[in-house]
């Protein structure tokens, strides 16, 4: 079935550039005059009283869904089609999930109400922290942090604390990074206060350990590490790399942002991490948030600090931790004590994705849950048998062994032959009604494609994908100015990187869009 | 795009037999040996490679750019003729037909040539257009050439479409004479503007690259003056990483010298081996602080050879600072050291912590 792919085009102003004609979806009738005369005239303190008018677009509703109708034709997600977005996770959202988590006993609830009233949802909590402490083979989670990349400050601020409250922070100035890892990781490094180091990668895909050996020292405070990496490829020598960390004390913090490749099957706990965050909106579905916020969960094995106050890694984590009190049989929010970071962010943690992932991993099950895995593996394996022998394209790193959750794909090659680059690769999927991959990262690869799939995409739509490459391959080099002129079937064509990368000419909110309409920035 | 095309149709002849550059004694011998002229041929290459972009050029008169453009099938597209049509150019022919480009304001200037080519543009035009290479001649060090022709072509598209920025690159020289008797002396002449692709795409999972290299370059010089010690010698190799330092010390730094700094001032600007070996004599705490030069990474033994063996004996390798911009650094496989002294060398090489940006390291072997 040859299957063309057009996305809508709409002229579709900002929501904010809708002509103000006056119109209004809300009729607010009068109020009987009875009602004011009991009630008496409404008396707002003269400083409360908005004396301009509000400045937010008035339309009525149907023009406000019609909007936003129109939005979602032009864009593209888990729901339309594939999304092999690499170390996204993109899985696909099961409704059941979301049935459950906008009941409106779920999302009615107010974070300040009594904890006696919300016992099921302290229950669901309770478990799933339990549930994620045994699948990294951790001790203690801390379902506080909002995002994946919250978690990642969450953990290294634990990493701080702890060599704080050994009076050793003035020595323990680094955190080591390998150069394949997100960036995020040497970011939330820097925003705790430490001065980040990257070491390479090997050939083999694994670690530079020798490189790694020449910075490793008193002044680590610790190594932040994603296993499976970005790469796909599981850290071999991850037990040597843990003993030498925790030689000079120094903590091995485990980028949760990967599991899908080993759930179930290896845990960060068993291979010496001290600290672990979990994407729960990568690995537990709800892909990047599937609409709504993430949550980045952040877990510790409980091991002691400082013996003589008897503090331990747990007592650091931020946030509250849900608590069983076996006296009263209840549940209970445990607030953040002494020696903990404390708290990262309003309340209590994203309850919606948490929900989504307690209900993945509950319809799963821990056979699920390693199967879930098992396809993941075999999808990217299968896609690397495919996409074997397409000109141009080269699996760099770890030559011959097998990926884990996604494969990065050089198109150095054909860059070099043809001048088609890994971004016209991408538009060039674009086109054929695919999500692009991510590009350009890991940094490590030159024109890196970085490819994966999860257990959720069909075989169908792999090999799809799959021959869309070949066919990209054979166009870039029989007739690269037409792969140079994609994407032609999306609602946005070909931008201009530069100027929409810049921070001198991208607008990135609604207000500077208007200041450099106006001319008022330079 | 209006673009200066500039063939300096000699250029890497010298190399054809053995010679370490091409001047004319080369170019004699070459062409009565029967040698080709090797510059037009990576010209027509370079601009066959070039497609679907909207070009305009201002090319040099006869083979220093009209005949290759002729060649390539792309004579509509020339705009003016600079210079005059001659079998035998010299380098007068580069300068004046260079200073002409300038004058009518081409966007970039491509030329055909190695680092002597480079060098002479450089001098006619002083840094103020962009420039590009395309690699020809028998020594291509500085960092404002492409790889091939073929990636010049990539690079002239990447920008003629807005998918490139300007960055900066050093204008290298070798000392020919020299280099006969196997000694690279490498010498940074000056600065030129040209066209980075690298970095430039932005990564999605990565760290941003939105920043430019000189807001780059501004952090690590910030982050490295935040942290000098007070008591500390700083010696400062060339280019223009180091020197972003200007920005925070007191006094005047040179851009292409050897400079030493003491407690946040200058104390000595632009020297030589001897004042800096004096300094050391008295057992003094110091750094050098070094950024690889050129294409090849070196950070000893090429373009700051002020900081020679007998200085490298008296700092220990820990004192050592390599400062790069993320840019620069990606495009490094290793940093390379060659003070032609085998037992510093020895010592010298392993593992840098190098300094990219505002507290942040990449390791880089040195080999």
């Amino acid at each position: 079935m040859v299957e063309l792919f057009r996305q809508a085009k709409w002229n579709e102003p900002l929501i904010l550039e809708y002509p103000d004609k006056g119109l209004v979806g809300l009729n607010i009738q009068q109020v009987n005059p009875s009602i004011v005369e009991k009630v008496g005239g409404l008396k707002i303190p003269k400083g409360m009283v908005r004396e301009k008018r509000i400045n937010i677009p008035n339309l009525p509703e149907v023009v406000v869904v019609r909007h936003y109708t129109r939005l979602s034709q032009m864009s593209y997600g888990v729901d339309t089609g594939p999304v092999p977005l690499g170390s996204c996770t993109m899985k696909y959202n099961p409704r059941l999930a979301w049935d459950i988590a906008f009941d409106n006993r779920i999302t009615a609830l107010h974070p300040l109400q009594d904890e006696r009233t919300v016992q099921g949802l302290l229950q669901m909590l309770f478990e799933l922290q339990k549930w994620l402490a045994n699948i990294t083979g951790m001790d203690v989670c801390s379902l506080h942090p909002a995002a994946g990349a919250h978690g990642e400050l969450a953990g290294v601020l634990t990493i701080r604390r702890y060599h704080e409250l050994k009076g050793n922070l003035g020595l323990k100035r680094e955190i080591v990074v390998p150069d394949s890892a997100h960036g995020t990781n040497p970011a939330s490094a820097s925003m705790a206060g430490f001065v980040t180091i990257t070491v390479p990668t090997g050939e083999d895909g694994n670690v530079d350990f020798e490189a790694l050996k020449s910075v490793v020292g008193d002044s680590t405070a610790g190594l932040m590490i994603t296993n499976p990496s970005t790469l796909g490829l599981f850290e071999q020598r991850i037990i040597e790399i843990a003993e030498l960390l925790h030689r000079y004390d120094a903590l091995l913090y485990y980028d949760g942002a990967n599991l899908n490749g080993i759930m179930g099957y290896a845990r960060p706990g068993d291979m010496g991490f001290d600290i672990a965050h979990l994407n729960i909106h990568k690995t537990f579905s709800s892909p990047h948030g599937g609409g709504g916020p993430g949550a980045g969960v952040v877990c510790v094995k409980d091991r002691i600090v400082d013996e003589k106050r008897g503090v331990r890694l747990s007592d650091l984590v931020p946030g509250f931790i849900v608590v069983y009190d076996e006296e009263t049989g209840l549940y209970k929010l445990r607030e953040p004590g002494p020696y903990s970071v404390g708290l990262i962010k309003a309340f209590f943690g994203n309850v919606i994705p948490l929900v989504w992932a307690y209900v993945y991993i509950a319809s799963l099950g821990p056979q699920g849950l390693r199967k879930a895995a098992e396809h993941a593996v075999m999808a990217t394996n299968y896609f690397i048998k495919l996409v074997e022998g397409v000109k141009g394209l080269e699996i760099p790193f770890g030559r011959g062994r097998f990926r884990k959750h996604e494969v990065v794909l050089s198109a150095s090659k054909l860059a070099e032959d043809t001048g088609v680059t890994a971004m016209d690769v991408a538009k060039g999927l674009l086109d054929a009604g695919f999500y692009a991959p991510t590009v350009y990262f890991p940094l490590i690869v030159k024109e890196a494609l970085q490819v994966e799939f999860t257990e959720a995409e069909t075989l169908e739509n792999i090999e799809r994908y799959a021959e869309r490459l070949r066919e990209i391959s054979k166009i870039a080099y029989e007739n690269p100015e037409v792969a140079k002129s994609w994407p032609s079937n999306t609602s946005v064509r070909l931008i201009d990187y530069v100027r929409g990368d810049h921070p001198k000419t991208l607008s990135p909110t609604w207000r500077v869009y208007v200041k450099r309409m106006r001319g008022e920035l330079t | 795009m209006l673009v200066g095309f500039l063939v300096n149709p000699y250029a890497g002849l010298g190399g054809a037999i053995g010679f370490k550059g091409t001047n004319e004694e080369a170019i004699e011998r070459a062409l009565s040996l029967g040698y080709d002229l090797i510059a037009p041929r990576r010209a027509v290459e370079f601009l066959a490679n070039l497609r679907g972009v909207n070009l305009r050029f201002i090319a040099g008169a006869g083979l220093m750019g009209e005949y290759e453009l002729g060649q390539a099938g792309l004579s509509s597209l020339i705009e003016r003729v600079v210079g005059e049509r001659k079998t035998r150019t010299t380098r007068e022919d580069t300068l004046k037909a260079a200073r002409e480009m300038a004058g009518y304001g081409v966007d970039v200037l491509v030329f055909v040539g190695g680092d002597g080519t480079l060098k002479d543009i450089y001098e006619a035009t002083r840094g103020a257009i962009p420039v590009l290479g395309v690699p020809s001649g028998v020594k291509v060090y500085s960092g404002a050439f492409a790889y091939t022709p073929r990636e010049a072509a990539r690079i002239l598209e990447a920008y003629a479409s807005g998918q490139a920025s300007l960055v900066e690159a050093e204008v290298l020289d070798v000392d020919e004479d020299l280099l006969r008797r196997d000694v690279l002396d490498l010498r940074v002449y000056g600065v030129v503007k040209t066209i980075g692709v690298e970095g430039l795409l932005q990564p999605s999972k990565g760290l941003s690259n939105a920043f430019d290299d000189e807001e780059n370059k501004l952090a690590i010089a910030r982050y490295l003056f935040e942290n000098m010690e007070g008591d500390a010698y700083y010696i400062l190799g060339p280019g223009t990483t180091v020197k972003a330092l200007r920005h925070f010390v007191k006094g005047e730094l040179s851009l292409l010298g050897v400079d030493v700094v003491y407690a946040g001032s200058v104390l000595l600007k632009d020297t030589w081996e001897k004042p800096i070996l004096d300094i050391l004599s008295g057992h003094v705490k110091a750094y050098i602080v070094v950024s690889p030069i050129g294409r090849q990474g070196f950070i000893f033994g090429r373009g700051n050879q002020q900081i020679s063996p007998r200085v490298l004996r008296l700092v220990k390798k820990d004192n050592i600072i390599v400062v790069a911009t993320r840019r620069k650094v990606r495009e490094l496989e290793y940093l390379r050291v060659y003070t032609g002294d085998e037992e510093i060398d020895a010592r010298l090489r392993g593992y840098y912590k190098v300094l990219v940006d505002y507290g942040v390291y990449e390791v880089k072997k040195a080999i």
